[in-house]
């Protein structure tokens, strides 16, 4: 099954829209509650990428008996050096920025974390994609 | 689909249900349908919250309970009163007052239910320190809400604390105290004086646990009449003095909104409403909200103070219950000797009964328990959703264009049973006048379509 998604760069109240929707087709397709939670934290942590960063996004979902595949396309700045962006603690923010609680550069990590693959490819000055895919029997 | 196989206070009386949808527009698990003009419960998405209670107008919605007369078929008979209930009487009618009418109509003992509140909060924190995974740990004390995390978030079953609420806890203390002066356990009933119908579901059909130390149930509304007639009637005549001692101010207001949270370590939040419950749920189990170690949360507003079954303002109630805390004082909480022995001296024995076991959570959101077939009705409702007006009007008998879809996808409905959709049959000449009339009558009931034709000469 195919589903997409629209994210609107800077709208933080419309944020995580996708995710819940995400949520809720998989509990209808009666996906194991802990499986779904790791998909909808992963994709949460995506989607608030790119609102935080990107001028826009589109989310392209594939869900079959085996595996959830997401794909995140985004047009904004893109990501300069992708190894260092999946150290935890890593961010772009500056040290004062983040004396403030700015950037505390755990999204990746996190994203990491919480899917069976993760693959960031990225343009700087164009846009990033996120892939990220979940087996559902393993 | 099968709608069953939970026990639920709340029943709808086909006699004098007028199918006006009041009650399916309101419910938040979206658990009730009309058909043949009167309302239908899906037994497996009701959570017990009431809100249906609250709106039906003709009161075809009723919440079961025990026949008072019950009582007397025990020899002792403890009245297990909540704070609420107190709460419900004016100012002018003091507590002593309450509990001496609540013995002269036929308890032998009166026993407040949040007394278990002194062992319960330890335990709350000693849990909360042995499993940091359950964080945020969410309470145990709203029966409507566990059974809401059950049905709507599966994946947040684990977080529920797996303790007894003050209600168990307070029965398995006046059980044990009743048993050790010689009293047979058989001769002892306890029963609860309820402010809601999730409370009845619980002790009926206890979550995580085989039975319940609580023999049966009486609705508030009906003591609080029994009571209030008494007070009103009695004047200098003999009455029963009451021997039990006061609650603490912790015990007095934990039933209210925030009346758990700030009794638990690290950061905790109270939500009452069971909209607003639903709302932070589902930012919860998305992970959009994190570090908070604690959730009281509760399906009324105002909690218990706005229990269904309750009489008075839930305002009000709040008021009077924090206004009797304000009147304790240790100094004046003087132990009679006759009166039942101070909770906390049973502490050992309750914690070690205070854990409940595993809750399982029983999803009512998955179309079907395969997943391949899961998504060929997935697909067919999205395809229905196309067709459909999304007005949500209800004229269906389902409360929103996603209910008709999915219940057409699980074979419970056609797509005739839209309004919209009919108009187009008949306008394309695929349904007849008589058949969209019949699909309505089977919907509604004979009564409501007849209503006009009958009428002469406007």
């Amino acid at each position: 099954m195919h589903f997409e998604f629209n994210v609107e760069g800077g709208n933080f109240s419309k944020a995580g829209t996708a995710s819940s929707q995400l949520k809720k087709i998989l509990k209808q397709l009666n996906v194991d509650p802990r499986i779904v939670k790791r998909v909808v934290v992963a994709l949460y942590e995506a989607e608030v990428n790119i609102v935080a960063h990107a001028f826009s996004g589109t989310i392209y979902i594939d869900i079959d008996t085996e595996k959830i595949e997401i794909k995140l396309v985004d047009e904004g700045p893109g990501i300069p050096d992708i190894e260092l962006a999946m150290q935890q603690g890593y961010s772009t923010a500056s040290p004062e920025v983040r004396e403030m609680g700015f950037g505390a550069g755990m999204g990746l990590p996190n994203m990491k974390n919480n899917t069976d693959r993760l693959l960031v490819t990225s343009e700087v000055g164009k846009g990033t994609t996120v892939e990220m895919t979940t087996y559902l029997n393993s | 689909m099968e709608h069953s196989n939970f026990h639920h206070a709340l029943k709808i009386r086909e006699d004098l249900c007028i199918g006006c949808s009041h009650c399916m527009n309101v419910c938040p698990t979206e658990a009730i349908r009309v058909k043949n003009g009167k309302s239908v419960l899906y037994g497996d998405r009701c959570v017990d919250c009431g809100e249906c209670f609250r709106v039906c107008p003709v009161s075809a919605i009723i919440i079961d309970h025990d026949d008072f007369n019950y009582i007397f078929d025990y020899k002792y008979r403890v009245a297990l009163v909540p704070a609420v209930f107190t709460g419900q009487f004016p100012e002018d009618i003091s507590l002593r007052q309450i509990y001496s009418v609540i013995m002269d109509i036929g308890f032998t003992h009166v026993y407040e239910v949040e007394n278990g509140v002194e062992v319960l909060a330890e335990a709350i924190n000693e849990v909360a320190a042995k499993h940091p995974e359950k964080k945020p740990l969410i309470s145990s004390f709203c029966p409507a809400i566990v059974r809401l995390i059950q049905v709507k978030f599966p994946s947040l079953v684990e977080n529920i604390m797996l303790l007894k609420p003050p209600l168990d806890i307070s029965a398995l203390h006046i059980r044990k105290e009743l048993t050790s002066k010689g009293i047979p356990e058989e001769e002892t009933g306890i029963f609860y004086v309820t402010p809601c119908a999730a409370k009845i579901a619980a002790i009926k059909d206890p979550v995580g646990e085989k039975s319940s130390a609580i023999t049966g149930v009486i609705n508030m509304d009906i003591l609080f009449n029994k009571v209030y007639r008494q007070v009103k009637q009695k004047n200098n005549q003999l009455c029963t003095l009451p021997v039990e001692g006061m609650m603490s101010k912790k015990a007095t207001c934990w039933s209210l909104t925030n009346g758990e949270a700030p009794y638990v370590k690290g950061r905790s939040l109270a939500i009452d409403e069971i909209k607003n419950v639903i709302d932070f749920l589902e930012r919860l189990e998305n992970e959009e909200v994190s570090d908070i170690d604690f959730l009281e949360l509760r399906a009324c507003d105002e909690s218990c103070a706005g229990g269904v079954l309750t009489i008075s303002n839930r305002f009000l109630t709040a008021e009077r219950l924090r206004n009797h805390a304000e009147d304790y004082h240790p100094n004046l909480d003087v132990q009679h000797p006759d009166a039942t022995p101070k909770i906390i001296e049973n502490k050992e024995y309750l914690m070690q009964h205070i854990e409940i076991g595993e809750i399982k959570p029983r999803s009512m959101m998955k179309l079907d328990e395969n997943m391949a077939e899961a998504m060929k009705k997935m697909e067919k409702v999205n395809r229905i959703m196309q067709l459909l007006p999304m007005v949500d009007c209800g004229i269906c008998g389902a409360p929103s264009c996603q209910a008709l879809a999915q219940d057409i996808a699980q074979g419970e409905a056609t797509i005739k049973n839209c309004i919209f959709i009919q108009k187009i049959l008949e306008q394309r000449g695929e349904l007849s006048l008589d058949e969209s009339i019949q699909i309505m009558q089977d919907i509604w009931g004979f009564g409501k379509t007849n209503k006009y034709r009958d009428l002469k000469g406007i």
